[in-house]
């Protein structure tokens, strides 16, 4: 924690340049990967809140747990799958190899989908078994976490198919590599929500 | 990853190419600024108006038929939400924010100029939401701008049908503007500080809203976590916050639902913005005053660690908003406790101030004085934060007109009155015209007088036990006689308030046709928007090349200089230092004594 | 200069208009009557510690803006910081909080244990009414919830629970306590969000619907007090009041025992109408063989009102609640209802009236239905429903069916506050209040004229 010994500084004492060409306290990395890295912690803090509030829903009386279907176990497969297709994408761009790069973005984006797909078929599925929004707060809390999960990997696919379609149009993956590296921290972030949420939901 | 410096990037400015790219569509976070600044004051006019409203029944009950009770309450509720979100939040942040962190910073723009520009359009389609919400079948929602359920989907409350969803929904899109705004002035005060430009060298304005956009980025997610789950609610039939309730005698489909837990999520947002709004004109005012005092501001690292400490404690001092909402008692120490700690930094803040005008050489310019007129509004209303924040004290004082008066102190007159403090110091840098001093303290002294008068007597009714949110007293047993007495004197007050803000306006429209010219740094001022070679800046800010910081913000009058001001990007070699018995502050190239 | 002088003027404004305000004007905390001086006093402390410093800062800072005064040849002293000092303001102010917080954590501390010995009454409040539950011979309040709310049930007490059963019911906005005796309130909403205060209490708590708040104190003067709704419930938020009487132990009881116990509600023998008939025939001359009313006589229509409108009216006129100063045609009634010699006849009469045929009324009133129907939705459905039929959950009367000029002459009445200021007319200044809706008689024509387009039964006449 370099940067919080600065706030001990004296700034009237010393004059002239502090720092090189950058003054102290930049990050030595792309401003998009630290926008990124804010937006994950507003991500958290969001997630987080609906996950106390689901805690303290739980103790009120109507609550009934909900038994979640097995498809959820092949869900989290996709997901971790897509997660791992990003990470393998985003070595080889970072090793400086344009081979396969393509292939596997592109196939961590489709499973993505894939995996939103499956949660569409469990919620048709728990329609089916007369599970609906209402009057369950389990049932309620299931379908706006799984939603809310999805409305964001939603936004990273936003993403995703920009550079896919910057890909396909012949752009080499050294190019679009910061938007593969972002793509993958994203990725990575909405699966250990995935997880946490995963595991909230089943044994609750 | 070697560091280039922004001026050698390729970064495309998108320089317009005619009217409409460069006043409408602009990238350039001046124009955004303003168009955000703008946006902001004219829905505040709304809810100024709303306020006159209010005042009207309540100072001459029965003899204005401008109001009724359903109307009343919503003007209740709009009034405060607008003031709080669209007006106080969007100006501070989304106006000066966006205004001053380039140009302090040193940057030429913000670093995603794209998302600023969105973050303005979505704000404007927000508050087009919010203002619609006038014309829909039922009118805007009058649940109070807190918005507690269960009351504000029910029957009893005006406009629980669609007016709750319009407000819900344009708080919703208020807040992804926010995210995108706020991410942006975050990461270009952390990545596009100019060369030698530490972050302890930063003016206490960049400090100031710095730390407010990140208390904004954390603590909107948890209104956005209450408005989704009461948009469920309301349209879907969940129960996240609706128990079991009774309307018009028949029950509704609700069952099992926690208020209370709504009040949590609100408040656990709705504290640190009040934070979101004092923490950037705690900022700016500090500016104001080292400025104008031609002194330093008085214990800058402090003034730094008091803001990051008042912005930390503001997350965990939510609940003494509910001392008296059925949480558990309890919960009742730990706040009060947490709340009366956050004084001592804040005190501290006000000594700090007080302590920049001793031994200054004060100019007593128009910002000066909204300046100094605020530490007077704000240690009176941070000190009857003390009444309320001490949880036994607000057993007979909440929801009673102290903790309005206390709030209205706080957060209403003193942000406004370093808005305009702000607005009178940076209108030179924004418009290359000096707005007209004379109007401008007469501004002044309208505003601080008479929201004293306004405000001073409401503490004492709320004392006596007049409740908050009453469209008339009605009849009781406990009340004064004078007790009407003081609502007609302070809606007359108010009358004049609000007429007076009209100054502000004529100044604003007449100096930017006929004010003098201003030069680029009329004050003798230290920071890096006062050194743009163009004044108004032109976008791009820099010309060539950017600014190299040599020193912190705050070199005035500093022994053996010949001026009384040494401006940042001056090197020290270039100190142009003279024997002190040939210092002449008269011959000072500023206007600052105007 | 100027600011100097005008902060330093208001600095010694604030404290002498302290003083003005509190003790010429009386804006300052009603006479305590419950055993809460540590309320007051911790307020007390506050209030010197707080005072004191504004005073001290303020004048600090207007001598600083008078002396370092821009002046000629004049330098600010280069200072950027003084820590000694700053750490010794910083320990001064931890002392002042920690003044100020340690009695408010002390009180608070005995705020939240409630006595052994305090007895439990339950407050019931909805939309926007409060009513009070005792818990009878047997010290315990029965089980109650709001699926067991009907009209005849009105707290939704447990009818199969045997604590329940000698409960007391108050079903009216007064409740009476015993002086010096701990009261724990037990708070209970059928609805949304309200709040409990008593200003010389000191105390108040919400009322959260599914849960059970409370509040404790000791009242110790003997006295009439407003029962204020604090926290905002809807449109009528303002109107809501109830009243708390504290009185010696004996009249209390004396009191008590006078309330009906949650039995007794719900075994009452049902009334009969027959014996109603047989005093209506006095009421006939005026409001018709049928109920249907007389314009000439300005005799309104009776059918069509629920049993327990009209009883209440009864009783109102009885015991001259209703029928006061400028009432004219009220004030005919009190010889007749005081021929009702007693609550059971006023139950016959009102029983005999319902069992009458109802038609509803001629229309006769004109108006801009549009500007009616915009001040009724606005206002008034929030009570009367949407389609004027009214609802004892309210304590609103059907409005549809009604005469209109019956109404007109109403509204007017509660607007000039012949109609509803009588100290016990709790429901009737809720309507004095309310009826400020409407400007002027030509609104309250609109309203009314707005009101006979409600009724789909109407029979269309002088068309």
């Amino acid at each position: 924690m370099k940067s919080l010994k600065h706030l001990a500084d004296k700034p009237w004492e010393k004059k002239g340049i502090i720092g090189g060409l950058k003054p102290e306290g930049v990050f030595d990395t792309a401003a998009e990967k630290v926008a990124l890295g804010f937006f994950l912690v507003v991500a958290t803090v969001l997630f987080s809140l609906f996950t106390v509030s689901y805690f303290i829903r739980m103790e009120l009386p109507d609550w009934r747990p909900l038994a979640e279907p097995a498809q959820l176990w092949l869900n989290t497969g996709l997901l971790v799958s897509s997660s791992v297709l990003f990470q393998l994408a985003r070595n080889k761009v970072k090793r400086g190899e344009a081979r396969n790069v393509f292939t596997l973005y592109l196939a961590g984006g489709v499973l993505a989908f894939l995996f939103i797909g499956g949660q569409l078929m469990v919620w048709g599925g728990l329609q089916e078994a007369g599970v609906y929004l209402t009057p369950n707060p389990a049932a309620s809390f299931y379908y706006l976490l799984t939603g809310v999960h999805a409305v964001h990997l939603l936004g990273g696919l936003w993403v995703w198919s920009k550079t896919s379609i910057r890909l396909l149009s012949g752009c080499e993956p050294k190019d679009v590599r910061l938007s593969i590296e972002l793509c993958t921290l994203y990725w990575h972030f909405l699966l250990v929500v995935w997880l946490v949420m995963f595991a909230i939901l089943s044994n609750t | 990853m070697a560091y280039v410096p922004l001026a050698d990037q390729e970064i495309e400015l998108h320089h317009p190419h005619s009217w409409v790219t460069k006043y409408v569509w602009s990238q350039d976070h001046k124009v955004i600024a303003i168009q955000y600044g703008g946006t902001a004051i004219a829905v505040g006019l709304v809810a100024l108006v709303l306020s006159l409203f209010m005042r009207m029944q309540l100072g001459f009950p029965e003899t204005f038929d401008l109001i009724d009770p359903n109307s009343y309450y919503q003007s209740v509720t709009m009034h405060g939400m607008i003031m709080v979100i669209y007006l106080l939040t969007a100006l501070f942040l989304g106006g000066f924010g966006n205004y001053l962190i380039p140009l302090m910073c040193g940057a030429r723009d913000m670093v995603f100029p794209f998302m600023n520009m969105l973050s303005y359009w979505v704000y404007l389609v927000s508050v087009i939401i919010l203002l619609a919400s006038f014309f829909v079948s039922g009118g805007p929602t009058g649940a109070g701008w807190t918005l507690y359920p269960p009351q504000t989907s029910m029957a009893g409350t005006p406009g629980h049908d669609m007016g709750i969803v319009l407000m819900l929904v344009s708080l919703a899109v208020f807040i992804v503007a926010f995210t995108m705004g706020g991410l942006n002035y975050v990461v270009t005060v952390l990545q596009y500080r100019c060369r030698g430009l530490t972050m302890m060298r930063l003016p206490l304005s960049v400090w100031g809203i710095f730390v407010a956009t990140v208390l904004g980025l954390f603590a909107f997610p948890a209104l956005l976590v209450a408005a989704i789950m009461m948009l469920f609610d309301t349209l879907l039939g969940t129960s996240f916050f609706m128990p079991a309730v009774i309307e018009s005698g028949a029950a509704l489909d609700y069952d099992g639902g926690s208020p209370i837990l709504f009040q949590h999520l609100f408040w656990f947002f709705g504290h640190p913005e009040v934070y979101i709004v004092a923490l950037p004109a705690f900022g700016l005012v500090s500016d104001v005053l080292s400025t104008h005092a031609r002194k330093n501001i008085f214990g800058y690292r402090m003034m730094v660690w008091a803001i990051i400490a008042i912005g930390l404690l503001s997350f965990v001092v939510w609940a003494h908003h509910m001392y008296v909402s059925g949480m558990h008692p309890y919960f009742g120490f730990f706040f009060a406790t947490t709340t009366l700690i956050i004084a001592v930094p804040t005190a501290l803040k006000v000594y700090n101030w007080v302590l920049t005008l001793w031994e200054g050489d004060i100019r007593m310019n128009a910002p000066m004085y909204f300046a100094i007129g605020f530490i007077f509004t704000f240690i009176h209303g941070g000190l009857t934060g003390l009444f309320l924040g001490n949880v036994v004290i607000d057993l007979p004082l909440s929801d009673t007109y102290f903790v309005v008066a206390h709030f209205h102190m706080v957060m209403g007159v003193s942000p406004i009155l370093v808005l305009f403090a702000a607005l009178y110091h940076w209108f030179p840098k924004m418009s290359g015209r000096m707005y007209h001093e004379g109007m401008a303290k007469l501004h002044f002294w309208c505003t601080f007088l008479g929201t004293y008068a306004i405000y001073l007597p409401m503490h004492y009714l709320g004392i006596h036990g007049v409740p908050r949110r009453y469209y008339a007293l009605g009849t009781t047993e406990f009340m004064a006689p004078a007790t009407q007495d003081a609502n007609t004197a302070i809606t007359i007050a108010a009358l004049f308030v609000g007429a007076s803000q009209l100054l502000f306006f004529i100044n604003v429209f007449w100096s930017l046709r006929s004010g003098e010219k201003s030069g680029a740094n009329p004050w003798g001022a230290n920071s890096l928007e006062w050194q743009t070679p163009d004044t108004p800046p032109i976008h791009g800010n820099w010309g060539d090349e950017l600014p190299t910081v040599y020193r912190w913000a705050y070199d005035y009058s500093v022994p053996g200089a010949h001026e009384d001001f040494i401006p940042q990007n001056t090197p020290e070699s270039e100190e142009p230092t003279v024997d002190a018995e040939h210092f002449d502050p008269d011959h000072d190239v500023s206007k600052a004594d105007l | 200069m100027s600011l100097a002088i005008a902060l330093f003027l208001l600095v010694i404004a604030t404290v002498v208009l302290h003083f003005v305000f509190a003790y010429y004007f009386d804006w300052w905390f009603t006479d305590l009557a419950a055993d809460w001086a540590g309320i007051d006093f911790t307020v007390y402390v506050t209030l010197w510690v707080t005072g004191l410093v504004f005073v001290a800062i303020n004048a600090f800072m207007a001598y600083c803006v008078w002396r370092f005064r821009h002046q000629p040849n004049h330098k600010a002293v280069y200072e950027p910081e003084n820590h000694k000092l700053e750490i010794w303001l910083s320990v001064v102010t931890t002392v002042g909080v920690v003044l100020m917080l340690a009695p408010g954590l002390f009180y608070w501390a005995v705020f939240v244990n409630v006595p052994e010995d305090a007895r439990d009454y339950e407050v019931m409040a909805q939309q926007w009414q409060w009513q009070y539950r005792y818990p009878g011979a047997d010290g315990i309040l029965g089980t109650a919830d709001s699926s067991y709310i009907s009209e005849s049930n009105p707290f939704g007490v447990n009818p199969e629970d045997p604590n329940g059963q000698d409960d007391v019911i108050v079903n009216d906005p007064q409740m009476h306590l015993p002086v010096d005796q701990d009261a724990r309130f037990l708070l209970r909403s059928n609805d949304v969000l309200h709040n409990f205060t008593v200003p010389q209490f000191r105390v108040k708590m919400d009322l959260v619907p599914g849960m059970i708040p409370y509040l404790w104190f000791t009242p110790n003067k003997v006295g009439t007090y407003d029962v204020l709704c604090e926290e905002l419930c809807g449109i009528g938020h303002f109107i809501m009041r109830g009243q708390v009487v504290v009185e010696t132990e004996e009249d209390f009881n004396a009191w008590l025992a006078t309330q009906p116990t949650f039995a007794e509600t719900q075994n009452m023998v049902a009334a009969n109408p027959a014996a109603g008939q047989a005093q209506y025939a006095l009421c006939a001359t005026c409001h018709g063989q049928q109920g249907e009313g007389n314009l000439a006589l300005n005799s309104p229509k009776l059918t069509g009102q629920p049993a327990w409108y009209i009883e209440r009216q009864l009783q109102y006129f009885k015991s001259g609640v209703r029928g006061g100063e400028g009432d004219v045609y009220g004030q005919q009634m009190a010889p007749m209802a005081a021929t009702l010699i007693d609550d059971d006849a006023v139950r016959n009469m009102a029983a005999y009236i319902v069992s009458l045929p109802d038609q509803p009324a001629e229309r006769t009133v004109t108006g801009d239905i549009a500007n009616g129907q915009d001040i009724y939705d606005r206002n008034c459905a929030a009570c009367h429903l949407d389609d004027g039929s009214g609802t004892w959950y309210t304590d609103a009367p059907p409005l549809t069916g009604q005469n209109d000029w019956y109404l007109v002459t109403q509204l007017s009445n509660f607007q000039s506050r012949i109609r509803g200021m009588h100290p016990d007319d709790t429901f009737g200044e809720q309507m004095v209040q309310m009826s400020t809706a409407m400007a002027d008689e030509e609104e309250i024509r609109d309203v009314a004229a707005y009101i006979n387009t409600l009724s789909s039964s109407r029979i269309e006449v002088g068309e």
